[in-house]
C-alpha cells in the first residue's frame, strides 16, 4: 500500500517537474501569463473596493463587512488557483484525447487512468493567483486584527480547519470537473459544457446567504445539496472569518455536510468516470 | 499609401454594381457559415445570462444592507420613497436592468477573435491574398463581421426575448420615448463599428510585432473593467470617473445601456452622440493608416 502511494507520488512529481521545465522554456510567456492573471485579480479587488465605498457589508446582518469579505475573496482565489493549476489543463486535454483517440495510450499505461489524466500537466503560472490570494488574506487579516470596531483574530483551530476545508473545496471542484469532462466521452465535443463549468462555479463566488431568499431558495438548495458548489468557498471562508459570532449550530451542520459532500462527490466522480470509460470507443487509428 | 496603389487599379473597372455583388457574396457566405451551428449558439446565449443571476442576488444583498445599516456615501441617499437608495444614480432594479442592457451592447460591440485573427494572418503570410486579389482587407472583414452578427441576432433573439420578458419588472421606467430609443439604436450601431475598428487597429499592430496575444489580453482586461461591463461607470470614485468617461471604451457597453435607461441627461445626449461619432471616425482613420503603413513595411513571411 505504502509502496503504491509512493509510486504515485513519484509519478506526480515527475509530471510537475516536466511541466515546470516546459513552462520555463517559454519564460516570457510564463511571466506574461502571471502578470495577466494578476491584472484580473487587481480588477476584482478594485470592483469590491468600489462596492464597499457604498456599503458596509454584503447583505444585511450577514457579517460580511469589507475585511471579512476580502478574506472570502482570498479563499475563492486559493481554491480557484489550485483548481486551475492542477486540474483545468488536464480536463481540457482529456476531451482532446477522446476526440483524437489518444486516450488509448493512457489506458495502456500500468497506472490508474483517472490519476494519469487528472495530474498529467501542472499549469504553474496559475499559482500566481495563489500568491495574490496570500497577499489579500494577509492584508485583510492584519486590518481585521487592528481595526477599532470589533477587531478579530482567528484561532489556531479555525486556521487548521480552514486549510482542511479548502482542501475539501478543491476536491469538490475537481469531482465536478471530472464529471463534466467524462461526459465528453458520450458527447464527443463539449465546448458548451466548459462554459457551463464557469457559469456554475460563478455561483460559488459570493456568500451563500445572499441566494437564500425569494426565488433564490431553489437555487440555494440545489447548489448546496445536489451540486454542492456553494459549500466550496463558503464553508472554509466562514470558518476563518467567522462573520457571525458566536457561530450558530446550523453553521456546524454545514461544515459536517461539506465533509460528507466531499466524500460523496469524489466517489460519484470516480463512478461517473469509470462508467464513461466503459463506453469509450477509440477514435481514428 | 500602398493599399491604394495595390487595390485601386483592380477595384475601379468593376464599378458599383460589381462591388455590391462582391459584398453580398461575402455576406451570404459568412452568414450561412455561421448558421451551421445554431443549436450550440442558442444554448450558449441562454447560458451567458446565468452570471446575471449572481449579479441580481449580489446587488439585492448590497442594496438591502444599505437600507438596513444606512448609507455610507452621502450621495447615495435620494429621499425618494420608491427608490430610497441609488448607487451612482442606479437603484436596485435599474442596476439589474443595466446589466441586462450591457448584454445587448456587448452583443453588438464584442469582436471575438478579430484582432488575433488579423495578427495571425499577418504572421502566417495569408495577408498576401488581399494584396493580390481585388478585395480590401478591412472591408472584407467588416462585411464578414456584420454577417456573423446578423446570424447571431437571428438565433439569439429568442433567448434574449425570453430573458427580457422574465426580467421585465426590473425596467422601472418601461420602454424609453422614441427619440431616446433611436439614440440607443444609433449608439449600438456606432458601438459595433467602434468595437470593430478599435480591435482591427490592435490587430494591425501585428505588422510591427509578431506576437500580440499578451497585448490583446491587456486590452480585454481594461475593456472589461472600463467599458462598464462589470459595473456602471458612475460608480467609479470621482477622481477617476472623468478620465474613464473620456476614454472610448465606455461606448462598448456603458453608454448604450445608460442611454436606454435614460441616465444621460437629455441636453447632454446630442453632444455625447457627437463625441461617439468622433471616436468612430478617429478609429476608422487609425485603422486605415495603420493598415497602409503596415502593408508598406510588410515582407511576406510563410508560403
Amino acid at each position: 500500500m505504502l509502496a503504491e502511494v509512493n509510486r504515485y507520488r513519484r509519478v506526480f512529481l515527475t509530471f510537475a517537474q516536466n511541466s515546470l521545465v516546459r513552462d520555463m522554456t517559454f519564460r516570457t510567456n510564463f511571466v506574461l501569463q502571471c502578470l495577466s492573471s494578476l491584472g484580473w485579480t487587481l480588477m476584482n479587488v478594485g470592483f469590491y473596493l468600489i462596492i464597499f465605498e457604498h456599503t458596509t457589508s454584503i447583505g444585511a446582518d450577514t457579517g460580511w463587512d469589507r475585511e471579512k469579505f476580502f478574506l472570502f475573496l482570498a479563499t475563492t482565489w486559493f481554491i480557484n488557483s489550485l483548481v486551475q493549476a492542477f486540474f483545468m489543463p488536464n480536463a481540457e486535454e482529456f476531451s482532446e484525447l477522446i476526440r483524437t483517440g489518444g486516450l488509448d495510450f493512457a489506458l495502456l499505461k500500468p497506472i490508474d487512468t483517472q490519476f494519469l489524466i487528472s495530474f498529467r500537466r501542472v499549469n504553474w503560472s496559475s499559482l500566481a493567483n495563489f500568491a495574490a490570494g496570500l497577499v489579500i488574506a494577509a492584508v485583510s487579516l492584519w486590518k481585521l486584527a487592528h481595526r477599532e470596531v470589533d477587531p478579530y483574530v482567528p484561532t489556531a483551530t479555525s486556521v487548521v480547519l480552514y486549510i482542511v476545508f479548502c482542501g475539501c473545496g478543491v476536491a469538490i471542484m475537481y469531482s465536478l470537473m471530472i464529471c463534466l469532462s467524462a461526459t465528453s466521452i458520450w458527447l464527443g465535443r463539449n465546448q458548451t459544457l466548459y462554459n457551463f463549468w464557469f457559469y456554475i462555479t460563478n455561483f460559488s463566488r459570493y456568500p451563500m446567504e445572499i441566494y437564500n431568499r425569494g426565488w433564490g431558495k431553489p437555487l440555494y438548495g440545489f447548489f448546496t445539496f445536489v451540486i454542492p458548489v456553494l459549500l466550496v468557498v463558503n464553508v472554509p471562508a466562514r470558518l476563518l472569518a467567522q462573520p457571525i459570532s458566536p457561530r450558530s449550530p446550523q453553521e456546524w451542520w454545514l461544515v459536517a455536510w461539506m465533509a460528507v459532500a466531499t466524500v460523496l462527490s469524489v466517489l460519484t466522480s470516480r463512478w461517473v468516470f469509470r462508467t464513461a470509460l466503459r463506453s469509450y470507443r477509440s477514435a481514428s487509428s | 499609401m500602398s493599399t491604394t496603389s495595390y487595390s485601386r487599379p483592380h477595384l475601379e473597372p468593376i464599378g458599383w454594381m460589381g462591388r455590391m455583388r462582391t459584398w453580398s457574396m461575402i455576406f451570404n457566405t459568412a452568414f450561412s457559415e455561421r448558421l451551421a451551428y445554431r443549436g450550440d449558439f442558442a444554448l450558449g446565449t441562454l447560458m451567458r445570462f446565468l452570471p446575471i443571476i449572481t449579479q441580481i442576488f449580489l446587488w439585492w444583498a448590497i442594496f438591502d444592507s444599505i437600507k438596513h445599516n444606512g448609507v455610507v456615501n452621502p450621495g447615495d441617499s435620494t429621499g425618494d420613497a420608491s427608490e430610497p437608495v441609488r448607487i451612482g444614480g442606479y437603484g436596485f432594479r435599474e442596476m439589474v436592468a443595466y446589466y441586462l442592457m450591457t448584454m445587448i451592447a456587448r452583443a453588438f460591440s464584442s469582436m471575438p477573435n478579430l484582432a488575433s485573427g488579423i495578427a495571425l494572418q499577418i504572421r502566417e503570410g495569408e495577408i498576401k491574398r488581399y494584396l493580390i486579389q481585388p478585395i480590401d482587407l478591412i472591408g472584407f472583414l467588416l462585411i464578414n463581421r456584420i454577417a456573423h452578427k446578423v446570424a447571431y441576432y437571428a438565433v439569439a433573439v429568442a433567448p434574449f426575448a425570453l430573458v427580457f420578458y422574465l426580467c421585465r419588472d426590473y425596467f422601472v421606467d418601461g420602454f424609453p420615448p422614441l427619440h431616446q430609443f433611436l439614440a440607443f439604436l444609433a449608439s449600438l450601431v456606432m458601438g459595433f463599428l467602434i468595437g470593430f475598428f478599435l480591435e482591427a487597429s490592435i490587430g494591425m499592430i501585428g505588422f510591427w510585432f509578431l506576437e500580440v496575444s499578451s497585448l490583446l489580453f491587456l486590452y480585454m482586461l481594461f475593456s472589461f473593467f472600463l467599458s462598464g461591463h462589470m459595473f456602471p461607470l458612475t460608480l467609479l470614485p470621482d477622481w477617476i470617473e472623468p478620465f474613464v468617461s473620456f476614454l472610448p471604451l465606455k461606448y462598448l457597453a456603458y453608454f448604450p445601456a445608460a442611454v436606454f435607461l435614460g441616465k444621460i441627461p437629455a441636453d447632454e445626449l446630442p453632444m455625447e452622440m457627437a463625441i461617439q461619432a468622433a471616436w468612430l471616425v478617429f478609429f476608422m482613420v487609425v485603422c486605415r493608416v495603420a493598415y497602409a503603413r503596415g502593408v508598406a513595411r510588410y515582407s511576406g513571411y510563410g508560403g
